[in-house]
């Protein structure tokens, strides 16, 4: 199992891949179908997602596995194969990424609410412990939380990974500008909130995720930087946001756009940088030349 | 006023549910919103005024706050659910006509997209203004819309999406209702939409935020 932090601290800025899900659904992914069950079906297509972004220069790979909770899979009837098809996800892309890439195993938010009492803390936990153990079976070498805007559910996620694998564990939050111009998830939780309690809870890297275009990331950095000088730091950015035409979604900034940004995020203090919504491996690949020139 | 009333918008709007819970932390100790609606109706209080001037002013206060950002989306929820503890001792007064609801909302989550937290917020206070709703889930079709429609004649519509990918879904379930009953009025709301999507599929309403789309409602039915 390969370790991040190590090349982090040697100064290193590592180049993580771009959007899964506008991409699986460019390769024919029905809405109202599950994603995750792909590594199953359809190992092949998810391969190549893997494959185009290991092409594209990325150093971390993720895996098809953010909607992989039991939670989110038994919305449908797939609660039965969370270990099965997370297993899948990691080692499809660990079978792109070979062994000199990272493979990040994803896990997004279960989306039962805690302070609606529609779920508690230990079914949470339990929910990321299968989820990220079976990730780290199929390969991880760090299993990434992402998209978070509960506090509470981002820190027992993070507890269950730490606890139940080897893998590092990285956690990022999705925030909004607010008016005023502050950051804040739709819980309310600002980047410093986040920080002190992901670092507390063990979190090796933090950041944010989606919700945001570049520009809007690097208030975020600077904001988590201000709040903890050391933890690195996590950016996985939108293409900007979505442009709906005749049918289909698009993402205004292209791959030029978003390289543009790359030199300010780093000096601000980001140590991993990707793409998330709408990002291709077009913009992976502009993002690893302007990081490779740094 | 009654005093009752006013310490129920206070409870609506803080999120005060009963008694016995701890939120919020100012508030502990204190009567909740099941205490004070059970209480103002045996001391004989209008259930319409217990809709109209206790509830209402609390979801409006707090659905101002949450437009304006002062506020997020937990303490929204503790406001809906002070405000569904409230209206449990309300409900049979709505059924034997003593209180009335200003008209009915339908919701639902469009087909394809299995997100509720966005809809189940939006259909809590739309219910909280004073109307009658009806949600239909998440992944809901056409033709689920369409029935619950034609069982409640005059109803407005909400629509749901949290995914990019589900927008496309949210045109043709539009479009469909439009066909079917062209009197209906489609709202659309979440994440990935805006007032130029709703312009283009035909909706009659994008809202940002749910007091927005009270608001709305108001103008429209009430």
């Amino acid at each position: 199992m390969r370790k991040l932090i190590p090349e982090i601290k040697k100064g290193k800025v590592l180049v993580s891949d771009g959007a899964w899900g506008t991409f699986l659904q460019k390769k024919g992914l029905n809405p109202g179908e599950c994603p995750e069950e792909w590594n199953i079906s359809r190992p092949n297509d998810v391969f190549e997602i893997a494959q185009s972004y290991v092409d594209a220069g990325a150093d971390t790979i993720e895996t098809n596995s953010f909607g992989g909770s039991y939670f989110k899979l038994k919305n449908y009837g797939f609660e039965n194969r969370v270990f099965e098809i997370n297993k899948a996800a990691a080692e499809i892309s660990r079978k792109a990424a070979g062994p000199d890439r990272f493979v990040l195993g994803s896990v997004g938010p279960t989306g039962k609410l805690l302070l609606m009492e529609e779920v508690t803390e230990v079914e949470l936990y339990n929910a990321f412990k299968e989820q990220s153990m079976a990730l780290e079976a199929g390969g991880a070498d760090a299993i990434v939380i992402e998209t978070m805007t509960d506090l509470d559910e981002a820190r027992i996620a993070v507890k269950a990974a730490k606890e139940n694998t080897g893998c590092e564990v990285i956690c990022t939050m999705t925030f909004d500008k607010i008016i005023g111009g502050e950051y804040r998830t739709m819980m309310g939780i600002s980047p410093t909130e986040m920080t002190e309690a992901l670092v507390d809870a063990g979190a090796e890297v933090i950041g944010a995720n989606c919700g945001n275009g570049i520009a809007d990331m690097i208030g975020i950095v600077k904001e988590i930087r201000q709040a903890n000088a050391t933890i690195p730091i996590l950016i996985h950015a939108n293409a900007g946001m979505p442009h709906y035409h005749d049918g289909e979604t698009t993402f205004p900034e292209s791959p030029d756009d978003m390289a543009a940004r790359v030199k300010e995020i780093v000096e601000a203090g980001a140590n991993i940088i990707g793409g998330c919504c709408g990002t291709t491996p077009d913009h992976i690949c502009e993002v690893h030349h302007v990081v490779r020139s740094l | 006023m009654n005093d009752l009333l006013i310490k129920l918008a206070e409870c609506v709007e803080f999120g005060k549910i009963n008694l016995a819970s701890p939120y919020p932390p100012q508030m502990k100790g204190q009567e909740g919103a099941d205490e004070i609606t059970r209480r103002a109706l045996e001391e004989g209080v209008n259930p319409q005024d217990i809709l109209s001037k206790g509830l209402m002013p609390g979801m409006e206060r707090i659905g101002v706050k949450f437009r304006e950002n002062k506020v997020f989306v937990p303490q929204v929820l503790m406001s809906a659910k002070a405000m569904s503890t409230a209206m449990i001792h309300l409900k049979p007064h709505f059924l034997s006509g003593a209180a009335k609801q200003k008209g009915t909302f339908i919701i639902g989550t469009v087909l394809g997209d299995l997100h509720d937290i966005g809809k189940n917020l939006v259909g809590m206070m739309v219910e909280g203004n004073g109307y009658k709703v009806i949600d239909l889930g998440t992944d809901v079709s056409s033709d689920k819309f369409i029935a619950a429609l034609k069982e409640n004649p005059g109803a407005v519509v909400g629509l749901s999406a949290l995914l990019t990918t589900t927008m496309a879904s949210m045109e043709k379930i539009t479009k469909e209702i439009k066909e079917a009953l062209p009197e209906t009025l489609v709202t659309i709301g979440g994440a990935p939409v805006n007032y130029e999507f709703c312009l283009k599929i035909g909706a009659d309403n994008y809202s940002a935020d749910p007091q927005r789309l009270v608001e709305f409602l108001n103008v429209k039915i009430a």
